[in-house]
């Protein structure tokens, strides 16, 4: 299989079954249907363990008022922790914070990492090197990224404001990008852009090479210019492709904690408080277990839902 | 992939088109790159050349920050170090010229080992079951092997802070609280989703005859999976292993909630390395680096496999 | 990529090696050893050494275990709370007292002091209910005092007596510049300085905590507040916090540190605590710096910026009264923990005043009476005479077994003020009792 059809994989799974014989064959030894339940079933029993029971045990848990770090049992208290939820202003506030977040870093990653892509297409003499370079930041732990990007980010004694004020002859002690109220949003879709937009410029790469030259000189037979040849060709052949790393990208900005927990830990105030540092303190910090598992089950819904209209919003776009 | 060169967006760029597209790129790439730079510089600086400002692009290099990471030093007064024996190695010097006595190594060999044994430990857990996993939903047809896929595939949407709430629970139960072996069945669990998609797609691409000829020459199946499948995976499952490895190395949030120190890996640990009462810069950025090194090493040697590894195997150049 | 066979099979190798290592468990060390636990700072290293005394009279090996002060409280409290034997001693920070005490952290030490003869009039009154007492003011121990701590101020004396400056000061104040005695004065102070030259660098005036993830920005905000008017509950009503916590002279308290944080800050240090306090006074960035008397005496012999350029002063007294935030540290016996019995007489080893005397020698600070109210003691530093006088005036953050949700609720409040502008001073505090209230009916009390 080449990469003309390879989106498919994922969101058309019928696919994958297609071309499998029939399990029930017996050959020599051990027959195919005990093979393939003894291969599959270790992998589910883990899965169900990992990541199911505790799953249906925080829905239990959001039914009750359990202080993990008390001895007392978990109290019964119906749909109390769902009702405070939704009626938290604070809360509702760090949900917009994470939109924003979650939208402008998309907007960004998309609109550099595809140009990053056009150009790199180009295949200027080096493009090879160069584009590993540009995937390093990518790879690391964003942990340890956000952490070290606070030197970098220090007024005084770190060279970002430095830079800022070479190129622009802004004093570097006059801002602050973590600490002012205005600027750390934007610091932490800064960082998060910086780490994430190789991703969608990876993929997009592989989309313009899966686009086949006849394609295209067809078009300047006819005579398109390379706008329209954009337009028309380019554009609706990478768009899923470039779909599929939105979803990706989306649902890791979502669920964004490390690099913002490190860069920021929310603050200035509540500033950059995304959801999941809201989830973390009241779970870990204030030990509200009952009210955190609520919570979690939300985020849970929202993902789920969400990436489940996206697949076939892209599905459609596939089809066209 | 067509013998004709590569398609281009645009007919075919001219050769000011290349050398512009050429510098914006190499101009990003150099602008992305400088962060990383500034830390492996850092690791090098003196604690005053890290924190001076304006901050120092020029410096003096001296390997405190790697000697403050990997030992435990106090503070003495003059005369107290001048009564000692002369220091033994390089590291003993450095700190004794800062008025500081090595009091022992620091956690961070411990952390670094933890990182190593969780890494790997869940890497190989991983593979192993998704090689299995993967190769029966490629060679047979498995009921509901699209749901099946599909849940396998939605584990990893699931928000680490929302999962590690329960599981933190669970494990507290379990006694797999702050345990080697508790981390590693959890990063297999994360890990595993992400080995069978990827081993799927490489085991789709080995061609059936190999096998269909072996079982019409008598092996079992599962000879033929040992004998004729296995070997020409290999290079797939090496490259599934490392992006395992990867994300078990990189990974925070679980660490830093399910752990307090006994299994406690690099990530949560390197924020916290502390010189005499906070941050100690050089020592962080020696940590850094020295932590970022083999995720560096890896992802060129993996750079054919990239686009494969970071969309589960759904795109493949 | 290709790879051979070997290369697999030794990558399957190491990757078995791993997992053996990780089920097998971990062999005690022979012989006898004491784990104590501490945060990680310049007196836990000073520990280090006094303990070298006590494993030279008993044999018994004291290993250490410290821990970053950001993460000291989320660390030890949960090892605490799944009751792990990893600590056999603790010098657990004030605030976890009740808890301790009520889910039987540790082992409660009145017979043990009574047996001993260990006696806590010894102790300076302020320590003994900050570090040992649950219920406060009742005669229940649950450690001895071993760190005394309080929020004080360092500041640049050589600035203040460069004469430019001093008359430049008096001219425009119509006072001479010397550190200040109330905030109002520690204000202007700070705006003072603040934008200067000194030394070819631009310095500001003041360095004040704030950080917001575990408890700078508090910590520093009560040293002000304290002092306008504001307190936990009300003495004869407990838990009885409505028009106390947020009155007209707490909300005062917190303008003015804010004052403090938006003229004189250095720029960057909107999260900020210990260590970069003293990386701004030590780099020449500050003419002030709030910080833990702890760090005094490492400031003292600083090569840049100590013996005669550093000065030290209490926490400027307001309106309504002088305070300052109490730290420090009681040292306690875990209830989990194997050796027990050595570790009780680890405790007696330490009350001892000869220990005593050198655990402050050495670069602890130690709340026996008979060291710190000594004259020795007051001639012995620069810091020792505003040390005992603080150490008389401190007041402490809430002890209760819930403490953390009541830190993390102001944590909030304060920071989203001060640092985020968010809202004003009063509607920040009033937000607070709310917080506060639904804490404690959590608790079971009958919050007010």
């Amino acid at each position: 299989m080449n990469g003309t059809n390879a989106t498919s994989t994922l969101v058309d799974r019928r696919a994958a079954v297609r071309t499998a014989p029939p399990v029930a064959r017996r050959v020599r030894g051990m027959s195919d249907r005990a093979i393939a339940w003894l291969f599959i079933l270790p992998t589910m029993v883990l899965l169900l363990a990992i990541n199911i029971f505790p799953l249906i045990w925080a829905i239990r848990l959001s039914f009750t008022g359990l202080m993990a770090n008390l001895p007392n049992p978990a109290r019964f208290i119906g749909i109390d922790n769902y009702v405070d939820i939704l009626t938290d202003e604070d809360l509702w506030t760090n949900f917009q914070i994470t939109a924003h977040f979650v939208f402008w870093t998309i907007a960004l990653q998309v609109v550099i990492g595809l140009g990053l892509a056009l150009l790199i297409n180009h295949k200027f003499r080096g493009h090879s090197f160069w584009t590993t370079v540009i995937l390093l930041p990518m790879m690391l732990s964003p942990a340890v990224v956000g952490n070290f990007w606070t030197l970098l980010f220090q007024p005084q004694i770190g060279p970002f404001n430095y830079l800022v004020g070479f190129f622009t002859g802004i004093a570097p002690s006059s801002f602050t990008m973590i600490g002012s109220v205005a600027l750390a949003p934007w610091t932490i879709v800064l960082v998060n852009t910086w780490m994430w937009t190789p991703y969608v410029m990876l993929i997009c790469l592989a989309g313009l090479r899966s686009i086949p030259d006849y394609i295209y000189e067809a078009a300047e037979v006819d005579r398109a210019s390379s706008l329209r040849q954009f337009w028309s060709i380019t554009l609706p052949m990478v768009l899923p492709f470039l779909m599929l790393a939105v979803l990706f990208q989306a649902i890791q900005a979502f669920v964004m904690f490390d690099l913002v927990n490190l860069l920021t830990s929310g603050g200035p105030g509540s500033v950059t408080e995304l959801v999941s540092i809201t989830l973390k303190r009241a779970a870990f910090e204030k030990w509200e277990t009952g009210y955190a598992s609520a919570l979690a089950v939300i985020l849970f819904v929202t993902i789920f839902g969400a990436a489940n209209v996206y697949v076939r919003a892209l599905n459609w776009v596939k089809q066209q | 992939m067509s013998a004709a060169p590569s398609p281009r967006p645009f007919s075919e760029p001219s050769p000011l088109a290349r050398r512009l597209a050429a510098v914006v790129v190499v101009l990003y790439a150099v602008v992305a790159i400088l962060p990383l730079a500034w830390i492996g510089a850092t690791a090098f600086k003196s604690q005053a050349d890290a924190i001076a400002y304006p901050p120092k692009v020029f410096f003096t290099p001296t390997l405190e920050g790697f000697v403050d990471l990997f030992t435990v030093q106090t503070h003495q007064p003059h005369d107290f170090i001048a009564k000692l024996p002369p220091p033994q190695t390089w590291y003993e010097k450095i700190a004794r010229d800062r008025d500081m006595v090595i009091a022992g190594p620091s956690r961070v060999v411990e952390r670094f080992l933890n990182s190593l044994i969780i890494g790997f430990g869940s890497t190989i857990l991983a593979t192993f079951l998704g090689t299995l996993a993967a190769y029966a939903f490629s060679r047979f047809r498995v009921p509901l092997a699209d749901d099946l896929l599909f849940f396998i595939l939605s584990t990893r949407m699931m928000p680490p802070i929302a999962v590690a709430v329960p599981i933190y629970m669970m494990y507290r139960w379990l006694g797999l609280y702050d345990t080697r072996i508790g981390m590693i069945l959890l990063y297999t669990a994360v890990n595993v989703s992400l080995a069978v998609w990827l081993l799927k797609g490489f085991i789709d691409e080995i061609p059936r005859e190999y096998e269909e000829a072996a079982l019409v020459d008598g092996y079992t199946r599962l000879q033929a999976f040992r004998k004729v499948v296995l070997p020409q995976a290999v290079t797939g499952i090496a490259a599934t292993a490392i992006f395992c490895l990867i994300f078990s190395w990189n990974e925070y949030a679980f660490n830093l909630l399910l752990t307090s120190s006994d299994a406690q890996t690099m990530p949560p640990f390197i924020p916290f390395i502390i010189g005499e009462g906070g941050q100690n810069w050089p020592a962080v950025a020696a940590g850094t680096s020295l932590f970022l090194l083999p995720i560096v090493i890896f992802t060129i040697a993996l750079r054919k496999h990239l686009l494969r590894g970071i969309t589960f195997g759904a795109v493949r150049k | 990529m290709r790879m051979s066979r070997t290369t697999l099979s030794l990558a399957g190798a190491a990757g078995t090696l791993a997992l053996t290592l990780a089920a097998a468990s971990s062999a005690r060390a022979e012989g006898k050893s004491l784990t104590m636990c501490w945060a990680a700072w310049d007196p836990a290293n000073a520990l280090v050494e006094l303990d070298k005394d006590f494993t030279k009279e008993t044999g018994i090996e004291m290993k250490h275990e410290f821990v970053p002060w950001t993460s000291y409280a989320d660390h030890f409290i949960n090892l605490l709370n799944s009751r792990s034997s990893e600590c056999d001693l603790i010098i657990g920070d004030s605030q976890w007292i009740g808890g301790a005490a009520e889910n039987k952290w540790y082992i409660k030490l009145n017979d043990f002091f009574d047996k001993n003869k260990i006696s806590m009039d010894t102790f300076l009154p302020a320590t003994v209910v900050g570090y040992a007492e649950w219920p406060k003011n009742t005669p229940n121990y649950w450690g001895l005092p071993a760190m005394a701590d309080a929020v004080g101020w360092t500041y640049r004396k050589d600035w203040f007596a460069k004469p430019e400056l001093r008359a430049e000061f008096k001219a425009k104040y119509n006072r001479e510049l010397e550190p200040p005695t109330t905030w109002d004065e520690l204000i202007e102070v700070s705006k003072f300085f603040t934008g200067k030259e000194i030394d070819g660098k631009k310095v500001y005036g003041s360095y004040i905590f704030t950080e917001r993830g575990s408890e700078g920005i508090t910590m520093g905000v009560t040293n002000a507040m304290y002092n306008y008017g504001f307190d936990y509950m009300d003495p004869e009503k407990p838990y009885h916090m409505t028009g106390i916590v947020n009155s007209a002279g707490a909300a005062k308290g917190m303008d003015v540190y804010k004052e403090l944080f938006t003229c004189c800050q250095p720029p960057g240090l909107t999260n900020a605590y210990m260590q970069e306090g003293l990386d701004a006074f030590k780099s020449g960035e500050v003419a002030m710096q709030m910080n833990w008397y702890a760090f005094f005496p490492g400031l003292a012999k600083d090569p840049n910026v100590g013996g005669d350029k550093i000065g030290f002063f209490m926490n400027p007294k307001g309106p309504t009264g002088q305070f300052s935030q109490l730290g420090g540290q009681g040292l306690s016996v875990v209830a989990a923990s194997k050796n027990v019995d050595d570790a009780l007489l680890y405790v007696k080893w330490f009350a001892q005043p000869e220990v005593q005397q050198k655990w402050t020698d050495l670069g602890g600070a130690s709340a026996s009476k008979a060291v710190l109210l000594s004259d020795a003691y007051k001639k012995s530093a620069p810091y020792a005479p505003s040390f005992v006088e603080t150490m008389g005036i401190v007041k402490d953050f809430w002890a209760e077994p819930l403490y953390v949700p009541l830190l993390l609720d102001m944590q909030n409040r304060v920071h989203d003020y001060v640092v985020a502008n968010k809202g004003t001073s009063q509607e920040a505090l009033d937000a607070l009792v709310k917080d506060w209230k639904k804490v404690f009916k959590q608790e079971g009390k009958d919050p007010s």
